[in-house]
């Protein structure tokens, strides 16, 4: 670790990144923001925004449940709740029984409502606001080595998956004609997307979360024409933004998650302009 | 590259019966699909058109046989089977050329990570097979009716299909772009020996084309060449008028 710490403070000559809880978070983020800008891409593809937004308002859920079930640790309950609450979704949305978005607006209401209840009793839930803006500077060591592994595995996994999910994204009955099996797909995607957002909940927030997934991938959708050029802007997109703002939000003393946001929200609007422009 | 060189090989539906809900979709449908011929499905709305597809493709539950049988009545193991869909409803504005998309369904590497030699290669000659050879550098949104035809037909034929199923594909492109999505239909039927299954509801187009016509209501109500099924009774019971009369 030090010598990662002595590589990021040669390369980072910057007052800010004197510190090892800079340096965690800019570590942190080096990881996390591409993990979440490549599962955006097809997440925007799939036009899953407000998929992925419910995912984030069932940590809420997936902690308050790990209280009541007294477990000592919070992320196993809300990965554990995050993927079965996934697989829920993706099931009853397959059935084709309502409409996508009212099964998810359904889902997100009833999380944020059951976490709510379950974390407010007594009037203790400032315990837990942390988890609605989540703090990126809290990052340690030990949890470097979990995202480094989720995303070896979500890479891994993302390579063999993209192209069906590609064929599925154009067309189901096609990508079924052909071998795919779409829901099984389908549904493999949700949880991975579940997983990557559980993992990043602690640092970003369940209110920003899907900022982080969307908002790259958006921006990326804007200016890229093929696939490549979609996940490379993506990722380019989530690493400039999320080091700007984390870099801005210590020397103007405000949220990091807030800062890496609204700095992605601003190169979104730039993109806008440039298709605007290109057309 | 044929498959199976024989005059007569076939495909041979026996009693095909889809059931849903307790609703009878369809009910005993038998017909041989010959190799180098085009057969042409037609039927109303709700005749059960798109259930057969479905069964013909796997992917809804039916009872009754589905062979593959060559020259001599005997079984071929594999039945392979292309298709290309009616109109592709998808978000214009996703970010994927052409060549993206076929080597997402032909090679395994993930396509976000560039497209490699052979597949590019491989997606070149698809292309070329079905005159979209221009196509593969752009997004897949751009296309018009008639190219993205020429771009499903092109996936269609790769791997080579014992049986090529087309939805439909005529509606919702220009007449120019119809003419060379046939032409070039009627080019891969000759150069390769497969059987052609076709859903239309283009009545002129069906009496030029067709070397065999199937009139479906939930069961097969008459088949021959176009101009025997156009002047049977059945044809004139399910449309109204006289395929026959429609032609002067």
């Amino acid at each position: 670790m030090n010598t990662i710490y002595g590589i990021l403070g040669t390369i980072l000559p910057l007052e800010a990144y004197q510190y090892s809880f800079m340096k965690n978070a800019f570590l942190a983020i080096l990881l996390l923001t591409p993990l979440l800008a490549l599962l955006g891409t097809m997440a925007v593809n799939h036009q899953m925004a407000f998929f992925s937004d419910a995912l984030g308002h069932s940590a809420l859920t997936g902690i308050g449940l790990g209280i009541i079930l007294g477990l000592r640790n919070d992320l196993v309950a809300m990965l554990v709740f995050g993927v079965i609450w996934a697989i829920l979704i993706c099931v009853i949305k397959q059935s084709g029984s309502a409409s996508t978005d009212t099964v998810i607006s359904v889902f997100s209401s009833t999380s944020v409502a059951a976490g709510l209840l379950i974390l407010a009793r007594g009037g203790k839930f400032a315990k837990y606001s942390s988890l609605l803006i989540g703090d990126i500077l809290a990052v340690t060591p030990g949890d470097l080595l979990w995202l480094l592994i989720a995303l070896a595995v979500t890479l891994v996994l993302w390579a063999l998956m993209y192209n069906k999910l590609l064929l599925t994204s154009v067309d189901s009955f096609l990508a079924r004609s052909r071998g795919i099996r779409t829901r099984l797909v389908e549904c493999v995607f949700v949880v991975m997307v579940a997983v990557a957002v559980m993992l990043s909940i602690r640092w970003v927030g369940v209110m920003l979360i899907n900022a982080l997934l969307i908002l790259p991938a958006a921006a990326g959708r804007n200016l890229a024409r093929s696939a490549r050029q979609h996940a490379a802007w993506s990722v380019v997109i989530a690493l400039m933004c999320g080091l700007v703002g984390l870099t801005l939000s210590y020397y103007l003393d405000t949220s990091a998650g807030a800062s890496i946001v609204l700095v992605s929200a601003l190169c979104y609007a730039v993109s806008l302009a440039v298709r605007a422009v290109r057309k | 590259m044929p498959l199976h060189h024989c005059e007569l090989c076939h495909i041979d539906l026996d009693r095909i019966t889809v059931r849903r809900g307790g609703q009878v979709l369809l009910q005993d449908v038998s017909m041989h699909i010959h190799c180098g011929q085009l057969t042409v499905l037609i039927g109303q709305n709700g005749a059960g058109k798109t259930t057969l597809i479905k069964a013909l493709l796997g992917q809804i539950p039916h009872s009754g046989l589905i062979r593959h049988v060559d020259g001599r009545g005997l079984d071929i193991p594999h039945l392979r089977t292309g298709y290309v869909p009616q109109v592709l409803q998808f978000d214009r504005e996703m970010p994927m050329t052409v060549r993206d998309f076929m080597a997402a369904a032909l090679s395994r590497r993930p396509v976000w990570t560039g497209v490699g030699k052979k597949t590019r290669a491989r997606v070149d000659e698809a292309l070329a097979a079905v005159n979209a050879s221009g196509l593969a550098g752009q997004p897949l949104g751009r296309c018009s009716g008639g190219e993205l035809q020429r771009v499903l037909l092109a996936l269609a034929m790769n791997p080579a299909p014992d049986l090529l199923v087309l939805d439909e594909p005529v509606s919702g492109i220009d007449r120019n772009g119809l003419k060379m999505f046939l032409d070039t239909l009627l080019n891969l039927k000759e150069s390769h020996h497969m059987a052609i299954l076709l859903v239309s509801h283009d009545l002129r187009f069906v009496r030029e084309y067709a070397d065999h016509v199937i009139l479906l209501d939930k069961s097969v109500l008459a088949q021959g060449s176009a101009h025997e099924v156009f002047s049977s009774p059945e044809f004139s019971a399910v449309f109204g008028f006289s395929g026959e009369e429609d032609a002067e």
